[in-house]
């Protein structure tokens, strides 16, 4: 089959790779009609994520038709499923309690010991994440195995069409979760930090779970149009002085909760690489650190701190003074996929949420390098590109 | 294991977490725990049907049930083959395993398993307390470590594939297709 592969710090390239086939008994077999390019994967087309090795398969935003079933799989040849980017079990004790992202068994045995040495505990397996989180094959491909099929896909009505559900596999619950985790009351204002596809779906969750305002934060002007388009009020921090203008558009109260929607898994996993990450990218580097700091200190007291964004390893001069001063909350946390899937693609199907607006470019499979190059290149015009193994 | 036994340590800890800890027996010990999400018995019956374990254990290549004893191949450093014979010194049903090898093992080694039903009904709590002589000392461990066979990196990784087996009713791979798995010796 022709997949997308990782080579190298800005060298992926359509390959042709082994098939896949039925390993375990609960697997199944998707052949990919629709997969994005998500902004994590630009870390690691950046090299910043280590555990990756040349001919890793990447894409963990995909969906198509179920073309081959193991014998404890539930699913049905000819079905449509969106596969949720989290590898998780549904028998663990993790899954029991729907923390699905902290499976115990979807990560393999040998896979589990960087993370347990640099975590605690290793997490669930990822689809196309590195070998730390699986080394699986991932959905930039033609067809992908899937593990715990039983548990992981949703099924898909027919008559929708993939681009109304594709975001079902990572972003869209994203932006829920994010949003879920502020624990939003009447009246209340969220900020949000970062108005990628996260932030933006995580606006649009606020709104959606009672929130009075939102105030999205980000430079690129399409952005915060977009931003706009849900309700939001914008800062653009290239303009404003951010923590000044929080301040006053609230009435000097300060966001009742936060959101963090930028990330620094540009830092990597080894203190090490810190240093180095920062000076090859210096926007990279400190900006993004710079947004949980002022998030934090931009929270009014009591407030909630929400954390969707991805870390990797160590932060420096985290204002701990400020958090516990304040009593602020914090919630953060690799995303439950399959705990948001049924509700996620109820409200889609009765069009509460609409996740089309975000698509920018349509490209078939064998030009994913270009959509690479493109998304890490135009991020102000590039939001979401979408990859269609069929089309010509 | 007299070391395992120590009743006189100053805390509540497993005698293996100790710092600087060194046995006067010239063994290295180690132990490890893990939680199951099934009953006692289950776990135990799996584990007590040796011929089970190398589904499981990576480093096992054959383990043949003879009447008292049992006879185990493992994979050694740098393509070789250990054997060594094991006898059950302990067993208690549904709880607690404990074997010894012969004194004249390609590489000595005892342990015990004990299967103990987990708080808040979360299953089985497995801990497996081992120790072993390595072959040809220190140098030997450097070069297991090397291989990624040394014992203790084993037995973390065999207990999780246990957990999936008995969780799940399979064991997580990554690979993407039967002829990678038979590649890999699986």
């Amino acid at each position: 089959m022709r997949a997308l592969a990782w080579h190298g710090k800005h060298d992926v390239r359509v390959d042709t790779v082994d098939d896949p086939g039925i390993v375990n008994p609960r697997d199944a077999i998707i052949k990919v009609t629709s997969t994005a390019i998500c902004g994590s994967d630009l870390h690691l087309y950046d090299g910043y994520i280590p555990t990756m090795k040349a001919g890793d398969v990447l894409g963990h935003e995909f969906m198509g038709e179920v073309v081959e079933v193991g014998p404890g799989s539930t699913l049905q040849k000819g079905q449509r499923v969106v596969v949720p980017f989290t590898i998780a079990c549904g028998n663990c004790f993790h899954c029991g309690k729907k923390q699905f992202s902290a499976c115990d068994n979807g990560n393999p045995a040998d896979n589990q010991d960087i993370a347990e040495k640099l975590y605690g505990q290793p997490m669930s397996g990822l689809f196309g994440y590195s070998h730390m989180t699986g080394g699986y094959s991932g959905g930039q491909a033609e067809y992908v195995r899937v593990p715990f099929s039983d548990v992981g896909p949703i099924i898909i009505p027919d008559g929708i069409e993939d681009e109304k559900v594709l975001f079902l596999s990572d972003i869209l619950p994203t932006g829920w979760m994010a949003a879920e985790n502020c624990d939003i009351e009447p009246g209340d204002t969220v900020a949000v930090w970062g108005c990628g596809p996260v932030g933006l779906f995580a606006i649009q969750s606020a709104f959606i779970l009672g929130a009075e305002r939102v105030i999205a934060i980000d430079h690129f002007p399409k952005r915060l149009e977009l931003a706009a388009g849900f309700g939001a009020e914008t800062i653009n921090f290239e303009e404003t002085k951010t923590s000044e203008a929080l301040l006053e558009m609230t009435g000097g109260i300060g966001p009742d909760a936060v959101i963090d929607a930028v990330g620094l898994e540009a830092h990597g996993f080894f203190a090490d690489n810190v240093i180095d990450q920062i000076k090859v990218s210096t926007f990279l580097g400190t900006d993004r650190t710079h947004a949980i700091r002022q998030a934090i200190i931009a929270c009014r007291k009591g407030g909630r701190v929400s954390m969707p964004a991805v870390y990797g390893g160590f932060v420096d001069k985290f204002p701990l003074g400020a958090f516990m001063e304040k009593g602020l909350t914090l919630k953060t946390g690799q995303t439950h996929v399959q705990r948001y899937l049924a509700p996620l693609l109820a409200a889609i199907m009765e069009g509460k949420i609409d996740t089309t607006f975000l698509i920018s470019h349509r490209m078939p499979l064998e030009k994913a390098p270009e959509g690479y190059k493109l998304f890490h290149d135009e991020q102000d015009q590039a939001t979401k590109i979408i990859l269609k193994p069929g089309m010509v | 294991m007299p070391d395992m036994l120590d009743d006189e340590r100053a805390d509540d800890a497993p005698p293996t977490t100790a710092k600087g800890s060194s046995s006067d027996d010239g063994l290295t010990h180690f132990s490890r725990a893990i939680t199951i999400n099934r009953p006692p018995q289950d776990v135990y019956n799996f584990w007590r049907d040796f011929t089970n374990l190398p589904h499981v254990m990576d480093n096992i290549i054959a383990v043949d049930v003879l009447d008292d004893v049992s006879r185990w191949t493992a994979k050694g450093p740098g393509g070789t083959q250990i054997e060594w014979t094991s006898r059950v010194t302990e067993d208690v049903d549904g709880a607690l395993i404990a074997w010894k090898s012969d004194e004249d093992a390609d590489v000595f080694n005892e342990g015990r398993v004990t299967f103990v039903p987990a708080q808040g009904q979360r299953g089985t709590v497995v801990t497996a307390v081992m120790a072993y002589d390595p072959p040809a000392g220190f140098v030997g461990r450097i070069v297991a470590k090397i291989m990624q066979r040394e014992p203790e990196v084993q037995l973390r990784r065999d207990l999780r594939r246990l957990k999936q087996l008995m969780e799940t009713g399979e064991i997580a791979t990554n690979v993407r297709n039967p002829a990678q798995l038979a590649e890999e010796g699986k």
